[in-house]
């Protein structure tokens, strides 16, 4: 057991996977440098230019060479800097990669994973901070994975990168320098199988990525000054999502509270509430709940940033009014 | 730029490219053509749906190109993309199949026209977005570049319209700053869906912006099935000797609308009349005549056989069973596949 950060766990999980396959490789802009946030850093050294390319600053090509690499047998990992920046290859993706084995008949497969780094960070503004993961979700085609911790985002890149499907691999800029424990040389997690973050008995929260540890902030304060034991589930993925896990949560605690980073209209959360709504009407004790970030770009200026954000105090605050009965107020957001 | 002969019915020359060899192109061309016909025929009938883009009048392009092309090389295509797939040798069987939705078909019914592919032979499928099959066979090369595969070729063909889209330059910039073995094809058929694309198209067309970013490129006549076999040749020696990319411009013509169904009224019916008279099917036909010594009657027999190949290929698409309805749940993805 190794203790180090988010990124560093990433890195190492494409390190062993590229010398564990020599089919894997990497393609993005400033990858020889290390990557704009240091998480190739060393792995030019190891593996030549050839594994970690640095390309022009040409997302839709970056994303459909992939493509053509991977329909001839390579396993390419995209990387997208930003995933704002992926919107520039939309097409490659959602058309292209998504689509080729179903389109195609089942005759080729494109087992290339889009890292896609993502969320609020540091003032980035409107154009480097959105979290656009149930874009993707709503492509027949594509995985969705979005680790919240070193060890997920080790072996779920891990899985990412051995699963023979296109993945949609978003890490949460934020939890970069996050630390926690991280076994190297370990296997892959398995993909769509959520994590219980914190248990709980009276309200289940489910959220995702960079909202996790706020979430469990969130339960933290429940616990502390309202006596609300507040249980807290870890996605991990978003296609596939662990709806078991889910159920299984809200028909022991009867009340659910979906939070997320991404804009709430049209969010991943609104999956998650309809499915609940559809299938475990009768185990619910209260409306189900949903809290994400207003529709609004996110701001440059850290008190306009910190104003839209999903914070620990709003989730709690969510959370008793869920458990109070309070209706839900959906006007505007 | 490489000076391509326009051969002409008063003055045919037969280049390098000996009648042997061009009787194959001739074959090529008229079982392409007899594809596109059976194909618009059963899309008047309502027997294919959707939409059908004919290569009518563009069949010296994949010919001469594809003839110098194996199973291990692999071509990229556009939404107009039945020629190259036959020519690169695909069952037009199961081609005719995939038009009808039928068991059998390519793409076992799931593709259609417009995603028609065949992976066995090299063929990494038609697209239904413009400019989208360029990157993809820029990074099939990438590939055969990074395993040091020498020799190999990815092979991209694209409309005149596609060169205004911005993967069009990624592309080509791309595969030079690699020096991939790509040779780029601009089938310039004059028309980017129903608008000329001269009239949308700033500067001299895809070989001067090949150029402006160091990709050499050829200028040929693309009803010229012959110049488009050599020039192909001659582009595909260097690029397999390691030359890096390179671009051919084939001027072309498309006989038909955008689809099937396009009447392509905006178009006068004189400048369609004199196109005809360039048909490269009839052009081949009068340099083989002419100069290979071929019987009016041999080129004849090749028609009709073409025709009845395809007459039997719709025959046995008309026949197939519908696919099985599990199919319309298979290979969307493993991991959280869906279920019926």
């Amino acid at each position: 057991m190794t203790v180090m950060t988010y990124l560093e766990a990433g890195r190492l999980a494409l390190a062993e996977e590229m010398r564990r396959d020599p089919a894997v490789w990497a393609l993005g802009e400033d990858l020889g440098r290390g990557g704009v946030f240091g998480q190739y850093k060393g792995l030019v050294e190891e593996f030549g230019p050839e594994r970690i390319v640095d390309t022009p600053i040409s997302e839709a090509t970056i994303m459909g060479a992939a493509v053509g690499a991977a329909l001839v047998g390579t396993r390419p990992v995209v990387e997208m800097r930003f995933s704002d920046f992926a919107l520039c290859a939309v097409d490659e993706l959602v058309n292209q990669a998504a689509k080729n084995r179903f389109m195609f008949g089942g005759q080729g497969r494109v087992p290339l994973v889009v890292r896609q780094p993502s969320g609020l960070w540091r003032s980035s503004a409107a154009q480097h901070s959105q979290s656009l993961e149930a874009w993707y979700a709503h492509i027949p085609g594509l995985v969705v994975i979005c680790p919240a911790t070193p060890a997920d985002n080790y072996g779920l890149l891990k899985a990412a990168i051995r699963c023979d499907d296109p993945v949609v691999y978003m890490e949460h800029k934020d939890l970069w320098p996050s630390g926690g424990d991280v076994v190297p040389n370990g296997e892959p997690l398995p993909i769509g199988v959520a994590r219980i973050a914190r248990h709980g008995d009276d309200l289940t929260i489910v959220t995702w990525s960079g909202m996790v540890r706020v979430a469990e902030d969130a339960a933290g304060l429940l616990a502390d000054r309202d006596g609300i034991s507040a249980e807290v589930i870890d996605l991990r993925s978003l296609y596939p999502w662990d709806r078991a896990a889910v159920f299984r949560s809200v028909r022991r605690t009867g009340r659910l509270l979906v939070a997320h980073e991404a804009v709430a209209v049209g969010g991943f959360g609104a999956e998650i509430a309809a499915t609940v709504a559809e299938e475990l009407f009768d185990a619910l004790d209260a409306p189900v709940r949903r809290l994400g970030m207003p529709r609004v770009p996110v701001p440059y200026s850290l008190p306009l940033e910190d104003a839209l954000r999903v914070t620990a105090g709003k989730i709690a605050a969510a959370a008793r009014a869920t458990i109070a009965g309070e209706r839900p107020h959906t006007d505007g957001v | 730029m490489m000076a391509s002969d326009r051969a002409t019915a008063e003055s045919p020359e037969l280049s390098n490219v000996d009648s042997g060899r061009l009787l194959g192109h001739y074959r090529t061309m008229c079982r392409i053509r007899a594809f596109e016909e059976a194909a618009e025929q059963a899309q008047k009938d309502g027997e294919v749906r959707g939409a059908v883009h004919l290569s009518i009048g563009q069949e010296a392009v994949a010919a001469g190109v594809c003839v110098h092309l194996d199973h291990a090389d692999v071509i990229t295509s556009t939404h107009r993309g039945h020629g190259h797939t036959l020519a690169k040798g695909a069952d037009p069987a199961a081609m005719m199949a995939e038009l009808f939705g039928r068991s059998g078909g390519t793409c076992q019914g799931k593709g259609g026209s417009m995603h028609i592919a065949d992976f066995a032979i090299g063929m990494l499928g038609a697209n239904g977005v413009v400019a989208a099959g360029l990157p993809i066979a820029v990074g099939a090369a990438h590939a055969f570049r990074m395993r040091r595969e020498h020799g190999r070729v990815a092979v991209c063909f694209f409309g005149d319209g596609a060169i205004n889209r911005g993967p069009f330059l990624e592309a080509l910039n791309w595969a030079k700053v690699y020096e991939l073995p790509v040779l780029f094809v601009c089938e310039d058929n004059g028309f980017a869906a129903t608008t000329r694309t001269r009239s949308m198209t700033a500067g001299d067309g895809a070989a001067a912006r090949a150029s402006g970013i160091g990709v050499p490129a050829a200028a040929v006549d693309g009803n010229d099935v012959g110049a488009v076999d050599e020039a192909t040749g001659a582009a595909l020696a260097r690029i397999r000797g390691g030359g890096g990319p390179f671009l051919l411009h084939a001027a072309t013509y498309r006989l038909k609308g955008h689809t099937a169904a396009d009447p392509a009224a905006y178009r006068p019916s004189a400048e369609v009349e004199a196109r005809w008279r360039d048909d490269p099917i009839a052009r081949c036909a009068e340099m083989l005549r002419l100069h290979g010594r071929v019987a009016a009657a041999g080129l004849a027999a090749i028609r009709d056989a073409a025709h009845t190949e395809m007459e039997a290929a719709v025959a046995a698409a008309r026949a197939a069973p519908w696919p099985d309805l599990d199919l319309a749940w298979t290979d969307v993805q493993d991991v959280g596949a869906p279920l019926p």
